[in-house]
Formats: C-alpha cells, structure tokens, sequence
C-alpha cells in the first residue's frame, strides 16, 4: 500500500498560508488513496508559484516552460500511455501563455490530468493582474483595472472538455475526491482550483471564496447535460459552484491511435531493416 | 560526349506538371541514368506558372541545367516564358489545338494532347500524360518500359491504364509524325536498379531507419510532405504522427516524448523554427534529445513561401538564449539526407541535446537517383543510460550527475522504479530547482563539457577538383552539386577551380576546415543568402577571411552555369 510518506518532498518555497500547500497535501492524498506508486506518476509543471509543485513531492518530474505544460504532458502521455499524467500549472500559465494549447488539449482529449492554481493573480512576479482576475482588479500594470476575465471552465465546455472542474483549497477532501475522479476519468481532466493568494490578491482572499462556494453534489446537479453545464459554468459572483460541473464519456486521444495498441511507444523495438519495404517503393 | 538530356514540364497549378515531371524522371531513372529533377512552384492550388525540371545524364547529375532539350508546355505561358532555354535542337511539344496561333521556335511538336486524353482516358486532365508518352517517344525510349512505369506510377487499375492509354497515343503520334531529330536519346544501362527520391523522401526514412517513434509537426512548405510521408506509414511501421495547434506545442510534445524514452521529431520552415526557439532552450536545459528539421524557405516573415533559400544558419546556431551545447547538420544531398538524419538522432541521444537539420526548398523537393541506402549500416546508439542491474542506484538515481564527461545516464519513467526529475530551472544532481552560484557554473559547465568529445563526431568537408587551383569555392548544405560541377565545368572557361563543401556546420569542425582551406589562394563563398553567413561563421571559427562571395536570394537555386558567370565576373 503506498503511504503519504511516499509522496515526501522538499519544505515548499511558498508563502504561509498560500492555498499551494493545501492543493499539495489533496494531490497527495488522492494518490496514496488510489495506491498509485510514485514512479507510475509523471507531473508535468510550468512556470509560476504553482509549477513549482513537483519539486515538493515524490514522483517523475518534468518542469518545463512557461504555460507549455500541455503539449509536453501529451507528447509524454503518447510516448508511455502507462504513465499517471498529471499537469500541474497556474491561471496565468494554463489560461494566458498556454490559451492555445489549453484550447486543442481539450478538444483532443488527451488522458491526462490537469490541475490548475487559480488564484486570479500573478504571484510569482510579484502581483499583476491574471487572466482570471475580476474585472477592476487594480495591480501596477492595470492601473484601470482588469479587463473582463476568461472564464476557463465555460471555455472548457465549448471546446470540447470531457471533464471540466472547480475545486477549491478550502475543501482539502471535496479536491482530494475531484483530483481522483480527474485521474480515473479516461480523456483530459480540467480541475480549475480556487485558491487564496495571501500576498497579492487581497481581494478574492480564503474567506471571500468560502461565503461563495458550494458543492455541485449538494444541489442536485447532473453533470451530462452539456447546456446545463454551460450555464453553471457561467455562475460567478455571490455563488460559486464547486465540484464536477460537465462530464462526459468519449474515447481519449491516446485510445483512438491503433499503434499504440501494441504497447507504449517507448517499449516498441527500434530495427532499421524494417525500412526496407519502404525503399523498395522508390525504385 | 555521353548523354545529357534536360526536360521541363510546365503548365499551371492543377495541371498536373508534377506528374508528369516525376513520370519522366522515374522512366529515365529505370533505364540506369542519373536522374535530377527539381520543381518550382507557387504558392496557389490553381492557375499561376509552375515547372519541373528532369535532367538525366549516363554519369553522375545532381545539379539542374539551364538549357532544355524537351520543353513540355501544357500552357501558353510556358512557351513565353521558356522557349529561349531550348538547346540548338530543342522540341517543344504542345497542344496544337489550344495554341493554334502560335509558332513555338526550334523543332516544334504540336499534337491534340487534350483530344488524345479524351478519346483514351476519357479525361481531358490526361493531357499530361500524352505530352509524357510524345516526349519520351523523341529520346527512342521503350514503349514498353513507359507503360510500365505509368502504371506503377497511377496503379494497375482502372486510372492506371486510362493513363497509360493515354501515354502511348501520345508516345505513337510522336514516333509517327515527329520530323524533326532529338539529337538525344537514352538507352538502358543496366546496373542495380537506384532509387529515385527527393530530400525530404530520404530525410523521412532516415527517421524511420533511426527508429524515430514520434513526430509532431504544424504544416509548413517545404517541409510538410516529410510529416505527411511519415503519417501515412504511421500504422504500418508502429509510430505516432501528431499534428498540433502550432509550433510551439510541436515541440514541446517532442520533448515530453523524448522525456518519456521515444525518439522523437519535428519538421518545419523558418517561420515555425521561429516559434520554436523557447522550446529548444528547453531541450538544452533539460538535455532532452529532440531533432528539428528547418526546411529553410525564402526569409524574414512569410517570404517567398515555395522558394528556396540559405538564411537560417546564424539563426539556427544562435537560437535560444543563454549558452547550451546544440549540433546543427546541413545535407547537401538525398543520400546525405538520409545517413545525417540517422546521424542527428544518434548524436541527440549519446550527447542528450538538440539537433538541427537545415535543409531547404531545393533539396526537399529535388529528386535524385541513388544507390539503394544499406540499412545494415545503420546503427542506433541511444548513449548512457541507468543500469537496472544494482537496486540502491535505482533509488539514489540522479538524473544530471556530474560526471567527467558532462554526460549524465539517462533513465526513462516507468523503465524501473527510479524517478525521472527535469527542470527548465537551472538544478541541481537530482533534478531539483536551484539557485546557488555554485551548482549553477557547475551545471552549466557539466552540459558544456560535452562539446569536447561531441566536437570528434563531427565530419570535416567535401573537397573536389585539383588541391593546387587558383580558386575555392566554399560553400554548405544543398549547394554541393552545382559547386561540383561548376568545377568541372571551370577549365571549358579557363578557370582553375576546386572546391570545400560543409555539411556538418556544428560543432565547427575547425581543424579539417583549416586544412582543407590550406593553400586555397582566392575563395569565394557561394550561398543562397544576402550576407554569406557561413563566411561570417568561419571568419569566425577559423579566421579565414574570403576573398569574395557569390550569394544568390532571389529563391531560386544555383546553377553549375550561374557560379561560373558570377566567378568570372568577381575575377575579371
């Protein structure tokens, strides 16, 4: 059985009191709870206080740039389709730098699972506005306020998501039961996770979100229909949704490619000679 | 004299010049000829003026000619535009019905080519293929040896032999009513029967020969038909052909592949290398083996999308910022394409960086005769990697370990129970962020260090003609076959010529390029770009300063007759 203590990273670098810790702590638990070892994990983290992640804990580790988290987790993901893929990425990372692969990743349904901090600010360089911030939010590089934010989860939907979700780093267990939903699901998991930023958002704080969310399983919601789906996706303001928001079944990028049924790529055997077909063709 | 015999097929996008061109080519390949053919097209579906050009020769070709002895025109404009290019006895062969008014110069052979396409292949698109049959008809080639390569070409069924129908009206009307004589003919040489290819053709299978698994590319000329040649031998040959939203995403997935033990690739032009460059950095940090083909077109910006050009190679050498160690290969021809592509992803693995293959428009889409490649010499060597055997390493397991050699032992997620840590941040032995300024010149001086062994894998130039000339032409990458022959071609014009060909740029091979260049007295860079840069990189390397350069960007590639005219003009 694999224990916490598996998962036992380095001391995080983060603030105290930053929702990064208890993100963390759900995405350990959720793997000690489905007894998955830590080298069958692969994250795959970008830039920002949250790609930093995977240092903090045990398992295959790919950091990469900023916001390509997603074509690097898909191109993993091919090569060994074994491998537990987990992106791990921030709102300015996942929905800004990354908007396009964010975009087609979904609509290709890699089986893979993506996990983004969203505290609507950028924290690493030290408070601008994000992607997700509110409209108004005032930082030093939007004197004016933010522009109207992206709202990823309805995006999510129309482009094609399989599994779109809100979590929030107040409900430890309720994210603990959405990262494994996310894992479990076959095709690409979006876990959008609300969480505080105690040093640059002083605006959507821990208790902000707390007054708003509440739980999708709580108010009997079903999360197949695609309309409905898109409408609460659209929910912001005095009440937030959390939990499973559109689910879908459908085969996953990686299940629709045929070669791949003879195994992962990275145990195919490499032989020259079988080119040898191929030349005959251009004489 | 042996035989030298040049065709061009010309007509519109749609037209089916291509065709055409290739079934020429791969007729005069089968009779044992070397064969050089290169296209020259717009970037339109329809219409506009498109070529493609076949020159076959009984000893080695792999330069195009200027001047043409069958000018197939399936247009007016092709008449207009390159009846001046026709040799003493030239032919020109074109549908008398459409061009009735006009009065083509040299020989001319007018036939029904759409009326014959119509009453044989029930089609009037044939049209081509008639003008196929009459050309070839002129140069005394087989009746029987054309139908069979039209068929090979379209298939045995029903289109196949609509084509070849087709084929053999035309070849008959020529035979019958051609009065004038082709001083050219061809007959079969024998031989072992060669290949007829073109550049991305070669560089593709290479990849495959090489074991390449993964490949994710974004469409782009001239490098798209390598992606496209690949996916459609995906499933037979057990890899993964992935097209992206762009660029960018490419090859950061190749990079994820790589990381997860695949070979992997990316194809692409300029403009997408462009996109591209932040993602190399990463394989640099992360000493991810990746190999990135840039097809170079026509720069800066969209340029000339279907041309050719040399304009990358600083680019290449340079991209990305901060300092990694990185392997740049530059074929100068179909074989070249095939063994350096093996070559890059064996370098990629044993030195755990990136490789960049410059081709460009000429050499992707020129075709060429060769020998059968010998895939019993090709040799997959993927480097260091950890040893399973002892359980303690498994867990201590450091992925960039310090080592003399700056190479660290590569391990593969889920190959065993280790763990697989790469960072973009500069890290530590395990893997793991950092900022300290000691594991950072540590680290930096680890990856660096591989340079010194990499530098020995490294091929000094081509060289040809007499060591004792009284010029040298240098140049690099697809110029190699007009610079060959503008050597031998040099002494008809009294000139003392020999050559320096590179096409393994990175790392600099300095010590054979400073002998190879020993005693050269006058040296002209010759480059398909607007401020010779390889000049500029081996003033740089070696010191050598040449005397002069012969630079061409106008997108269309050189001649063996072009640098012979420039060259007499900077020595006069």
């Amino acid at each position: 059985m694999v224990k916490m203590t598996d998962y036992a990273g380095s001391q995080p670098a983060w603030c105290p009191g930053c929702g990064n810790f208890a993100i963390l702590n759900a995405l350990k638990k959720a793997l000690v709870e489905l007894d998955i070892e830590p080298h069958k994990v692969l994250m795959v983290s970008g830039i920002g206080q949250a790609g930093k992640l995977p240092h903090y804990t045990r398992g295959n580790v790919l950091n990469v740039l900023h916001g390509r988290t997603l074509p690097a987790a898909a191109g993993a993901k091919i090569a060994n389709p074994e491998l537990v893929v987990l992106a791990v990425g921030g709102d300015g990372d996942g929905y800004g730098e990354g908007g396009n692969h964010f975009l087609h990743s979904l609509r290709r349904n890699h089986d893979i699972t993506y996990l983004v901090h969203n505290n609507q600010v950028y924290a690493l360089t030290k408070g601008q506005a994000s992607p997700t911030s509110d409209q108004g939010f005032v930082t030093k590089t939007t004197p004016h306020g933010a522009s109207t934010p992206l709202n990823s989860l309805a995006v999510a939907i129309a482009a094609g998501g399989t599994f779109v979700a809100r979590g929030f780093s107040g409900d430890i267990d309720h994210l603990v039961g959405l990262i494994k939903s996310g894992i479990q699901h076959r095709g690409f998991a979006l876990i959008d996770i609300l969480q505080p930023c105690v040093s640059f958002n002083h605006k959507n704080t821990h208790a902000w979100y707390k007054e708003r969310v509440y739980k999708l399983e709580e108010a009997a919601y079903r999360s197949s229909d695609r309309s409905a789906a898109m409408e609460k996706a659209l929910e912001w303001g005095e009440r937030i949704p959390i939990g499973v928001i559109y689910r879908q079944e459908k085969p996953a990028f990686e299940d629709e490619l045929p070669v791949l049924k003879r195994g992962p790529l990275a145990k195919q055997p490499m032989d020259p000679m079988q080119v040898g077909a191929l030349l005959d063709e251009f004489v | 004299m042996g035989v030298d015999i040049n065709f061009m097929v010309g007509g519109e996008a749609g037209q089916g010049v291509q065709a055409a061109g290739s079934i020429i080519a791969k007729a005069l390949a089968r009779y044992g000829l070397s064969v050089f053919a290169d296209q020259d097209y717009e970037s339109r579906v329809r219409g506009g003026h498109n070529f493609f050009r076949v020159r076959a020769r009984d000893s080695d070709v792999s330069a195009i000619s200027e001047t043409l002895d069958v000018l197939v025109a399936l247009d007016r404009q092709t008449i207009a535009l390159h009846q001046r290019e026709l040799s003493s006895d030239g032919v020109v062969i074109f549908d008398q019905d459409k061009l009735k008014d006009i009065s083509p110069s040299g020989s001319p052979l007018g036939l029904p080519l759409e009326q014959m396409a119509i009453e044989t292949a029930k089609n009037k698109q044939a049209a081509n293929i008639v003008a196929v049959g009459a050309a070839l008809a002129l140069t005394g080639y087989d009746s029987a040896a054309l139908k069979s390569v039209v068929l090979d070409y379209f298939g045995t069924g029903e289109m196949g032999q609509a084509n070849a129908a087709a084929a053999a009206r035309g070849y008959e009307y020529a035979r019958v009513n051609f009065k004038g004589d082709l001083g050219r003919k061809v007959s079969p040489l024998g031989g072992p029967k060669r290949m007829l290819l073109n550049g991305n053709e070669a560089l593709a299978l290479g990849a495959l020969a090489a074991g390449c698994k993964f490949v994710s590319a974004y469409p782009m000329t001239p490098s798209t038909t390598i992606m496209e040649y690949m996916a459609g031998k995906a499933d037979e040959l057990g890899i993964v052909v992935v097209q992206p939203e762009d660029e960018i995403s490419a090859i950061n997935m190749i990079i994820g592949a790589a990381y997860a033990g695949v070979r992997a690739m990316t194809a692409t032009s300029g403009g997408g290398f462009c996109l591209m460059v932040e993602g190399l950095g990463l394989a640099g940090m992360t000493e991810t083996p990746v190999v990135v083909v840039d097809g170079q077109r026509a720069g800066p910006a969209i340029g000339l999308p279907t041309r050719t050009e040399q304009g990358d190679l600083l680019f290449a050498l340079h991209a990305a910022h901060g300092d990694f160690p990185r392997v740049v290969m530059a074929p100068a021809n179909v074989e070249d394409a095939f063994w350096l592509t093996v070559k890059a992803f064996n370098l990629a693995e044993e030195y755990q960086l990136p490789v960049i293959i410059l081709t460009d428009q000429y050499l992707a889409g020129s075709y060429a005769t060769a020998e059968r490649f010998d895939l019993s010499k090709v040799q997959i060597r993927r480097g260091q990697l950890l040893s399973e055997a002892d359980p303690s390493r498994l867990a201590s397991y450091k992925r960039y370990e310090i080592t003399a050699s700056g190479i660290s032992p590569r391990a593969f997620p889920l190959q065993s129970t280790a763990l697989v840590v790469a960072d973009s941040d500069e890290h530590n032995e395990e893997g793991h962020l950092i900022e300290d300024a000691e594991t950072r010149t540590a680290m930096m001086l680890k990856r660096l260090r591989k340079l010194e062994s990499l530098k020995k894998e490294i091929s000094g130039p081509r060289t040809h003609g007499t060591a004792q000339a009284d010029i040298t032409l240098i140049g690099w990458g697809s110029t190699l076959g007009a610079l060959r022959e503008a050597v031998d071609l040099s002494t008809q014009d009294g000139l003392s010529v020999n050559m320096v060909h590179f096409s393994e740029i990175w790392p600099f091979p300095v010590e054979a390029a400073d002998l190879a260049l020993r005693g050269a007295k006058k040296t002209f860079a010759v480059e398909s770009n607007a401020t010779a840069q390889f000049a500029h990189l081996l003033r740089a390397e070696t010191g050598h300063q040449v005397s002069g350069s012969i630079l061409k960007f106008d997108g269309r590639p050189f001649t063996p007759a072009y640098v012979l005219r420039q060259l007499k003009k900077e020595v006069a």
